[in-house]
């Protein structure tokens, strides 16, 4: 990562559990969890806690349906460690890459709920303009979505606009896509807390 | 009530960071983590990182870092001023479909402060 502090400037036990995590997993732990472990209060912990809210909270989007709303808006940011890592948690979610591929490659022809592409543009707009109305919501509750889905929605862009943000300017080191899936059954298991 | 790791409203939590990040204690002062969150009234060559990290993160370079790090700011505030800066867009953004949302359904859901 660009900033020494974010590198080297853990504390021993901090460290200590990188080294476990590295001997048991067979892979560095990850730029962005590593980030959280830097002076977690001033960050880490308060953005860990709406993470997870949102990520693996009580809503009727599925966790794989939550973690492609990540992927797609990471791809809308162009942030390559956010689109890998969070298109092979959605991609083992569902127990199904392909999915994945399509949605973001054209989102109009992928086959999914006519719900979730509805969602995924109207984040899309968000994303790319910074900026929806109401017309924007109501094309979304026309398709179906319900206001909860849409304000659980928002919170995953929220989530993912700022760790995408931080991917890119802080420089995580993207590794291969064989750590990536290693990744994905953690976060699958144990979540973001 | 819901207890646990998953437990508490989006509207809490993202005051709890919004008011941790920009009212907390940390390396630079509160004047310069919110002008870094509101991306205004910065002074170069900090004004062209917070920029990017604001809107396109991915253009962010080695030479943009060691830049603003040459003018004595240091990493640790550094760190903290590329948070604001991240969350204070994401935080437009999401304020904005808030406020859309609010609006098509005539409730009041809007979590600005």
């Amino acid at each position: 990562m660009r900033l020494d502090i974010l590198n080297n400037g853990y504390k021993f036990g901090t460290k200590l559990l990188f080294s476990i995590i590295k001997l048991v997993s067979g892979y560095p732990l990850p730029d962005a969890a590593r980030l959280v472990f830097y002076r977690p209060d001033f960050y880490g912990n308060p953005a860990k806690q709406f993470t997870q809210r949102t990520m693996r909270g009580p809503s009727s989007w599925s966790v794989g349906d939550r973690e492609l709303m990540a992927a797609y808006i990471s791809r809308i940011n162009e942030c390559t460690f956010c689109v890998k890592a969070h298109s092979a948690v959605s991609a083992s979610a569902y127990g199904d890459s392909d999915k994945i591929e399509k949605v973001l490659t054209d989102l109009k022809t992928a086959p999914i709920d006519q719900r979730l592409r509805a969602t995924l543009e109207m984040l899309g707009k968000l994303t790319r303009e910074h900026v929806i109305h109401a017309n924007d919501v109501q094309a979304a509750m026309t398709a179906g979505v319900s206001p909860q889905q849409i304000e659980d929605a928002l919170a995953v862009c929220f989530a993912f606009n700022v760790t995408n943000r931080l991917a890119d300017a802080f420089g995580f080191f993207v590794p291969s896509d064989d750590a990536f899936e290693a990744g994905a059954k953690y976060l699958l298991k144990r979540g973001y807390a | 009530m819901k207890t646990g790791k998953n437990a508490g409203s989006y509207e809490q939590l993202y005051h709890n960071l919004l008011n941790r990040i920009l009212k907390g204690k940390g390396d630079s002062s509160q004047e310069q983590r919110q002008t870094a969150f509101n991306n205004t009234g910065l002074l170069e060559p900090l004004s062209t990182l917070i920029n990017k990290v604001a809107h396109h993160a991915y253009k962010v370079t080695d030479s943009d870092i060691n830049a603003v790090k040459n003018t004595a700011v240091s990493e640790d505030q550094l760190f903290e001023l590329i948070i604001c800066a991240a969350v204070g867009q994401a935080s437009r953004q999401y304020e904005s479909g808030l406020a859309a949302l609010a609006e098509v359904t005539g409730k009041g859901g809007q979590h600005a402060s």
